[in-house]
């Protein structure tokens, strides 16, 4: 069966080596999900941004996404997260997954995006253009208060796990979704 | 000072020694504490060990909140130990990592 591997990286993501890990021959749907550093969050402007992992735990929590995704008959799935600073454009996470067809590899990879923002042990800390910062979803920062305003955001973002409250995601998403051949 | 009056110090002060002593040996661990983001920033350091007398890892982030101020309440933080999830009522023991995980940000 598939191969699933999750990873964290302080380093910039190799996207190309990235999809021959989940490229295969029985594959005919690829889906990718790109996460991007937006330049605002909840109206304000963000200059920089800072992503922290708790690794060991990140990892083995990441990993066991990808492996509740097989039930959507996927075949090969990868993502991996960025750590360290970033800036305004940058590759923040990535998730891919092949299947047999479309329509399970859709799926599979807005599943896996979404158990991971709420799931995996990773924070954000933004530098806004006034020079003040923030931990996202922490409700502190140096004077910060968080409010959601953003509109754009899917319902599924609220979602609790963990005793968490999770409110609020500062990419723009740009799902990439490409067929092979006329199988899918 | 007479032979007497030395003994009774002794015995005056003998048996909270005893009681701490008693006490350390049955509750008091020595754990490692892993920060992260908010909770790292708050505590100014990444990692410490600490000499509890906690008897779960609520018991313990209560101990730290009131000593650190932390901000954020225990209903919205979660917890590892030993490099795994755990619920808030799991007794520490000698050596135990946890981690104490603050409202996540990924993706």
């Amino acid at each position: 069966m598939g191969e699933l591997k999750f990873s964290i990286s302080n380093t910039t993501i190799d996207l190309d080596a990235l999809k021959c890990r989940v490229s295969t021959p029985e594959a005919g749907g690829f889906v990718a999900f790109e996460g991007w550093v937006r330049e605002n969050n909840e109206g304000k402007e963000v200059t920089a941004l800072e992503y922290e992992a708790y690794e060991e735990l990140a990892v083995k929590e990441g990993q066991r996404i990808l492996e509740e995704a097989r039930q959507f008959d996927i075949l090969k799935a990868c993502c991996v997260h960025r750590t360290g600073p970033l800036k305004v454009g940058e590759l923040a996470v990535v998730v891919m997954v092949s299947s047999a067809h479309r329509k399970e590899a859709f799926v599979a990879c807005e599943f896996i995006i979404n158990e991971i923002k709420k799931r995996v042990p990773i924070w954000k800390r933004e530098t806004y253009a006034d020079g003040t910062t923030s931990w996202v979803n922490c409700g502190h920062g140096q004077g910060q208060t968080h409010t959601r305003k953003d509109k754009h955001e899917p319902e599924s973002e609220h979602e609790q796990c963990n005793g968490h409250v999770h409110q609020a995601e500062k990419h723009s998403d740009l799902t990439t979704a490409k067929s092979k051949g006329a199988k899918s | 000072m007479t032979i007497a009056s030395a003994y009774a110090r002794i015995r005056l002060k003998s048996p909270g020694k005893e009681a701490l002593a008693h006490l350390s040996a049955s509750n008091s661990k020595t754990v490692r504490v892993d920060y992260f983001a908010l909770l790292k920033e708050q505590r100014g350091l990444a990692s410490e060990k600490i000499q509890t007398e906690s008897a779960t890892v609520l018991e313990l982030y209560e101990e730290l909140q009131k000593q650190y101020g932390f901000s954020l309440k225990h209903s919205s933080v979660a917890v590892a130990l030993n490099d795994e999830f755990a619920d808030w009522s799991k007794t520490l023991s000698e050596s135990d990592k946890v981690v104490f995980i603050p409202p996540v940000a990924g993706g």
